[in-house]
């Protein structure tokens, strides 16, 4: 019989379906917007800018992925910044 | 009107009447109160509406929590205003100290205003990026004035903030 190979997976792959989002804004400033998720997220500058960028031109973009406690933590503290934030089931 | 950055705190030096008037109104247009639009800007919905029951823990739970932290925000931007009153000279030019610590606060309120004033007077993309347009046309412009003012103040307050970094 061939070996089954045994994959772990973290509690958080299990629970994986949701992703933390931000919509764009007319009125916040760019690099208001930047320096947010510098603060949140731990971002370098370069990625905290791509975010922003993609929020400016796409009109939302993805800051984060995970367990649903988490993204909800994160969405509370975005709209602490006053960003439009939400979270949203992946598939 | 000058601004700088002196030791631990940024000054607005020569600040004229009215301007020192727009900075006192910070505080008061940051609260929505009869503006529905601005309401549901400054406590926008985490999910989509299908997500019923996060929505309504979110605004039973969460919404009087952010409540508290822009009120406290607010409150120490109005502090810092005490010192426009110049009661005893009302038509000269004023002076504002804002220490570095409060620089969060001030960054806050400011936000709060620039969303709660934009929300209520639904100013298109175009008008926003318009830093032309004279404030003494009507209440509209006014207010348009003010948001990019504030937005001014921010962008200074952000930049003295990462040279601190």
């Amino acid at each position: 019989m061939p070996a089954i190979e045994k994959q772990e997976a973290t509690s958080e792959e299990i629970e994986m379906p949701w992703n933390v989002i931000v919509h764009n804004d007319p009125v916040n400033l760019m690099s208001y917007v930047t320096m947010v998720f510098q603060r949140i997220f731990g971002y370098p500058r370069e990625r905290a800018e791509k975010h922003m960028l993609e929020v400016h031109h796409n009109g939302r973009s993805i800051l984060w992925s995970g367990v649903r406690e988490r993204a909800e933590l994160y969405v509370q503290q975005l709209h602490g910044y006053l960003l439009l934030a939400t979270i949203e089931k992946i598939g | 009107m000058e601004i700088c950055r002196q030791n631990e705190a940024l000054e607005i030096r020569e600040l004229d009447p009215f301007l020192a008037e727009l900075l006192r109104q910070i505080p008061e247009s940051a609260q929505p109160k009869d503006s529905p639009a601005a309401e549901e800007r400054l406590f926008s919905p985490p999910a989509a509406p299908e997500e019923k029951v996060l929505c309504a823990e979110w605004k039973l739970y969460v919404v009087p929590e952010l409540r508290r932290l822009f009120q406290s925000a607010t409150e120490t931007v109005r502090e810092d205003l005490q010192q426009l009153r110049c009661t005893d000279k009302p038509f000269a030019n004023c002076t504002l100290r804002i220490p570095m610590a409060h620089a969060d606060a001030w960054l806050s309120a400011l936000n709060q205003a620039r969303l709660a004033i934009a929300a209520t007077y639904q100013f298109s993309d175009h008008e926003l990026c318009d830093h032309y347009r004279s404030p003494l046309g009507s209440r509209r412009d006014l207010s348009l004035f003010q948001v990019n003012f504030y937005g001014f103040l921010q962008e200074f307050i952000l930049r003295e903030m990462e040279g601190n970094d």
